[in-house]
């Protein structure tokens, strides 16, 4: 395995974890990562240099956005749970919570935040991600945040998913 | 005013809590935060947020790697497909050009010429994009009309067109119309789902040598190319792989259960 090859294994960890919380669906995070290898394996000769890991997360998150679109297309939109209102009983609570509270942001807003904290990564690599102006970055992130506290103090989301 | 003593921006708040404030900003941000408990307790949230995020999903990091994810497996498995000889029409089918990542298409035969595929494909996606929203006239000759449409095309083209019966994959021919292409007169056929899905087949002439499926991802549609006795088809259709492939492989079994044997064949 060449020294690209394994820059790429290196990054599956983290990958996964990324694609988890970007889809709240293990098993589809898994597929979302799969398509993602493929795609960087095949497209080697076109890296030239640079992080391998950003690459990675921007195939990957270009992905998820396609499956979005597509999915947004179908007849039926899958709902999001009926219960939306926030569980405050048990350990396992807040961790459903927040995971429904990402649930309930803009994909944009989503990526930002989760490249950001999850994935560590500084505004301008996400915004060399995202491709947008740092600006745009900071303003997902702030939107991303004010967002998930208002869900988390109970307050519904002003959009919801229609069935 | 040197650094230290401009305001603090909501900006450097997010930076404080992310860990990418600039070190001489940090008094400055820290006595700030002391003397606004308003900002304080938003960064206080902020943190919560970020540290639930990490508990939630740091573990999906450290699991252990299923062999999906093996790299030197994958890589295997695209160089076999990648080997696939294109004499005979086979139907392996080749990532080809990523819409972002790519500026040619991968070759899958090695006489195939790339150029060939990134236009014809190019063209079809267009004709699909720009045809498949319409709803009044998305057709020029209806497929009631179905004789005369082939007959007309198929002058048109100087080659005997076969348009595949799609019924069977739950898709009923709307008809079709005439466009130019790259090498002169191009048929375009669109079917229809009861679901208002709408896929397409792009022909025309194509001097390129028979060439196994190549598969094109476009935004929001994708598209199967082949050539096949003269003739380059595309399979043009909503980005669902497995649903695309499965209409293609039915156009395709169509055209070729069709075709009638020239002379001397």
């Amino acid at each position: 395995m060449g020294g690209f090859q394994q820059s790429v294994q290196a990054a599956v960890p983290a990958l996964r974890r990324y694609a988890r919380a970007l889809t709240h669906d293990a098993e589809v995070a898994d597929d979302l990562v799969q398509d993602t290898l493929v795609r960087a394996l095949r497209s080697e000769h076109l890296f030239h240099g640079g992080n391998v890991r950003s690459w990675l997360y921007t195939i990957l998150t270009n992905l998820n956005r396609n499956r979005l679109r597509s999915l947004a297309r179908r007849p039926t939109i899958t709902a999001l749970e009926d219960n939306d209102a926030p569980d405050m009983s048990g350990p396992e609570a807040g961790g459903r919570d927040i995971a429904r509270a990402l649930a309930t942001l803009v994909d944009d807003q989503r990526t930002a935040l989760l490249l950001i904290v999850l994935e560590g990564l500084t505004y301008r690599e996400v915004a060399e991600i995202q491709g947008v102006p740092i600006g745009t970055v900071m303003s997902r992130l702030a939107r991303a945040r004010s967002q998930i506290k208002a869900y988390l103090d109970g307050v519904r989301p002003v959009l919801r998913r229609v069935k | 005013m040197t650094d230290r003593d401009l305001p603090v921006t909501t900006d450097e708040l997010h930076a404080y809590v992310d860990g990418v404030l600039p070190t001489d900003r940090l008094n400055a941000v820290e006595s700030w935060l002391a003397a606004h408990p308003d900002d304080a307790a938003r960064v206080a949230e902020w943190r919560a947020q970020a540290n639930a995020i990490r508990a939630h999903y740091e573990t999906a990091a450290a699991e252990p790697l299923p062999e999906r994810f093996d790299i030197e497996r994958l890589a295997r498995r695209g160089r076999a497909w990648r080997g696939v000889a294109a004499a005979a029409i086979v139907m392996a089918f080749v990532v080809g050009g990523i819409v972002g990542w790519m500026a040619h298409g991968a070759s899958a035969a090695p006489n195939t010429k790339p150029t060939n595929f990134e236009i014809f494909s190019a063209e079809a996606l267009d004709a699909h994009k720009l045809y498949v929203v319409e709803v009044r006239h998305p057709v020029e000759v209806s497929g009631d009309e179905r004789t005369h449409l082939v007959q007309w095309l198929s002058k048109r083209l100087d080659n005997e067109l076969r348009v595949p019966d799609l019924e069977s994959s739950g898709l009923k021919l709307v008809g079709g119309r005439l466009l130019p292409g790259p090498s002169g007169a191009s048929a375009f056929f669109m079917y229809e789902a009861a679901s208002g899905e709408r896929f397409t087949l792009y022909c025309a002439q194509s001097s390129s040598p028979e060439s196994g499926m190549r598969y094109r991802e476009g935004e929001p549609f994708s598209s199967f190319y082949w050539v096949d006795h003269g003739l380059g088809y595309v399979v043009s259709g909503p980005n669902d792989r497995k649903r695309l492939w499965a209409v293609v492989k039915a156009a395709y079994d169509q055209i070729d259960k069709t075709r009638a044997p020239k002379t001397g064949e």
